[in-house]
């Protein structure tokens, strides 16, 4: 099952499925592909995603769901059919994701908020004195959401060892670069301070992230961030470091030569 | 309301250890029986009402029942998309305390005053809405409800000590009290302002006006049935509140009038003045907007035209 769940198929899934829909976040979710191979293919601990003491996973850049889709779809929680409703009337699989889809654990879509869920499923975990970890994927561009930080400060002031947070740290934002819109590197720093354990790893590197994950003490200790640095659009070379692939659906020349790039480098 | 409804929550905690306490750093004297009793089960989260609402729905999610805490508008207001993503949208067992319906901040100014919670929060068909009388329906209330699978909010007051007369602290979800009965004219209210408009009531019936005086603690699920046949009875009905106008229980009867086509024309007593500045104490401002029992028989006599009969 491990082996099943690659950067490669999930980059596929999502290109396969944003030119079937013809939508766009495609740069954001490719961002995210490698971090996603991480957590579904070793890290998540969810044996099924009705088990109610499975780790907790929460995108809160819920932008990029197609990643999380394509993850699903691999790991035998999501039919194919079902996968193909992506973005089709009456789905549940909509641009966001929504909880009532088996293997989501909360809906998101609005930045800022997945944190202090993720927050909540981490004190909820330690009062029940269960050892599952909950996961919280973030934007770097979702750090100027001020209730980020409620939640940053809550969870090191109480020391959730339990929570771990990912940050997508590709330097975009919908409107610009995160440097000219609000600056907030070097981002580590910010987490430091707020009494988190601080990890930076390259976040195209699946074994490295791996590593750097089941190294974190999770019973004991402070809260725990990984700053994952990504490349937005990871993979299709035309679509890297572009603000316009936030938003843009491809032509089927783009489609094909994204198909292309991402094969070649498999 | 406030005392008796954490005392009572106190007793609740002591059954089930699924309820947690969580406040944005407010409470100081009403709080601190349930923190010494249940440290583990009680958190200031601090001034953060937007993180409170996400604990409390991650924790909600994990089976535990949390009531967070604030004085109205900082608990409703600030979070509101918290609770509109979170419990609502998650459907889960989150329970939102405002203290303070209306003017019960008055001194404190207009940031403290609550107006539009009640409509804003209907506008939601998933989460339940209870705006208790007084002290004695806040507890039943709570009793009834602490356990139901859906979000509640619970607007309650600061006054722990009146009750009000011919309640007795009933309470049923989606069903209204009747606390007097009389055939001249309807008064429908909700919260703490229903001690005013029961003393309206008793002036109005001291001239031969006499008067039913309904209850709405039940504002979602509203008690569209109960209040059906009750305005079919009557040519005028006020409804009165401490609101605005728009969105809370005014609305709410003129939805049932017009919906089903009912003949009964509504005054609706509550707050249509942006805020100016002003403050004061609870009963400046309820006089101010019209609300105080003296304004609220004075608003009857115009509408119901009969001030010959109360001069006689």
């Amino acid at each position: 099952m491990k082996d099943n769940i690659t950067p490669y198929k999930i980059r596929r899934i999502i290109l396969e499925q944003a030119k079937r829909a013809n939508v766009g976040h495609i740069g954001s979710a490719l961002s995210i592909a490698d971090i996603i191979t991480a957590l579904y293919g070793n890290v998540l601990s969810i044996p099924d995603p009705d088990d109610p003491d499975r780790d907790r996973f929460i995108l809160s850049k819920g932008h990029a769901a197609m990643a999380v889709y394509a993850a699903l779809f691999l790991k035998g929680w999501l039919t194919e059919d079902d996968l193909n409703t992506f973005c089709t009337d009456g789905t549940l699989l909509g641009v966001h994701p929504e909880h009532m889809l088996r293997g989501v654990d909360f809906s998101t879509g609005s930045l800022g908020h997945g944190l202090s869920i993720g927050t909540g499923a981490a004190l909820a975990a330690r009062l029940q004195r269960s050892s599952r970890r909950v996961f919280v994927l973030v934007s770097d561009a979702e750090c100027n959401e001020g209730s980020l930080w409620e939640a940053v400060m809550f969870a090191g002031h109480h020391r959730l060892s339990n929570l771990i947070a990912i940050i997508d740290l590709n330097g975009q934002q919908a409107f610009g670069y995160t440097e000219q819109v609000i600056d907030l590197s070097p981002m580590a720093e910010h987490w430091r301070v707020f009494g988190w354990d601080v990890h930076e790893v390259d976040g195209h590197k699946v074994e490295e992230m791996n590593s750097v994950i089941a190294g974190l003490d999770t019973l004991s200790g402070p809260p725990h961030v990984v700053v994952a640095h990504t490349i937005f659009g990871k993979g299709v070379s035309y679509m890297e470091k572009e603000i316009k692939w936030h938003y843009s659906p491809m032509s089927d020349a783009e489609y094909q030569q994204a198909l292309n790039e991402i094969e070649a480098a498999r | 309301m406030r005392g008796i409804f954490f005392k009572t929550l106190t007793e609740l905690a002591e059954q089930d250890s699924r309820i947690i306490l969580l406040t944005g750093d407010v409470g100081y004297f009403v709080l601190e029986a349930f923190a010494e009793k249940f440290p583990d089960r009680f958190f200031n989260v601090g001034v953060a009402e937007q993180n409170m609402m996400g604990i409390a729905t991650g924790l909600a999610e994990a089976g535990f029942i949390p009531f967070v805490y604030s004085i109205a508008p900082f608990v409703v207001l600030r979070p509101y998309e918290f609770i509109r993503n979170g419990p609502i949208l998650h459907r889960l067992p989150v329970r939102i305390v405002g203290s303070g319906g209306g003017f019960e901040y008055g001194p404190n100014g207009c940031t403290h005053n609550i107006l539009e919670d009640i409509g804003i929060l209907r506008t939601n068909p998933g989460i339940t809405i209870i705006s208790p009388a007084d002290y004695k329906q806040t507890q039943n209330a709570l009793l009834k409800t602490w356990n139901l699978p859906v979000p509640i909010y619970y607007r309650i007051g600061k006054n722990d000590k009146t009750a009000m007369t011919g309640l007795e602290g009933r309470f049923e979800l989606g069903r209204i009290q009747i606390v007097r009965e009389g055939t001249d004219l309807l008064f429908i209210t909700m919260g703490g302002i229903s001690l005013e408009v029961e003393k309206a009531a008793r002036i109005l019936s001291e001239h031969n006006i006499r008067s039913t005086v309904a209850v709405v603690a039940s504002m979602n699920p509203s008690p569209i049935e109960d209040l059906m046949p009750l305005l079919n009875r009557f040519p005028l009905a006020l409804a009165v509140e401490a609101h605005y106008v728009t969105g809370g229980l005014g609305s709410l009867v003129s939805e049932v009038i017009a919906d089903h086509g009912i003949g009964c024309r509504i005054v609706r007593c509550g707050v249509r003045e942006a805020p100016d500045g002003l403050s004061g104490c609870q009963d400046y401002l309820h006089d101010k907007h019209g609300l105080s029992a003296a304004a609220i028989v004075k608003t009857a006599l115009k509408e119901i035209g009969v001030d010959k009969r109360v001069r006689t």
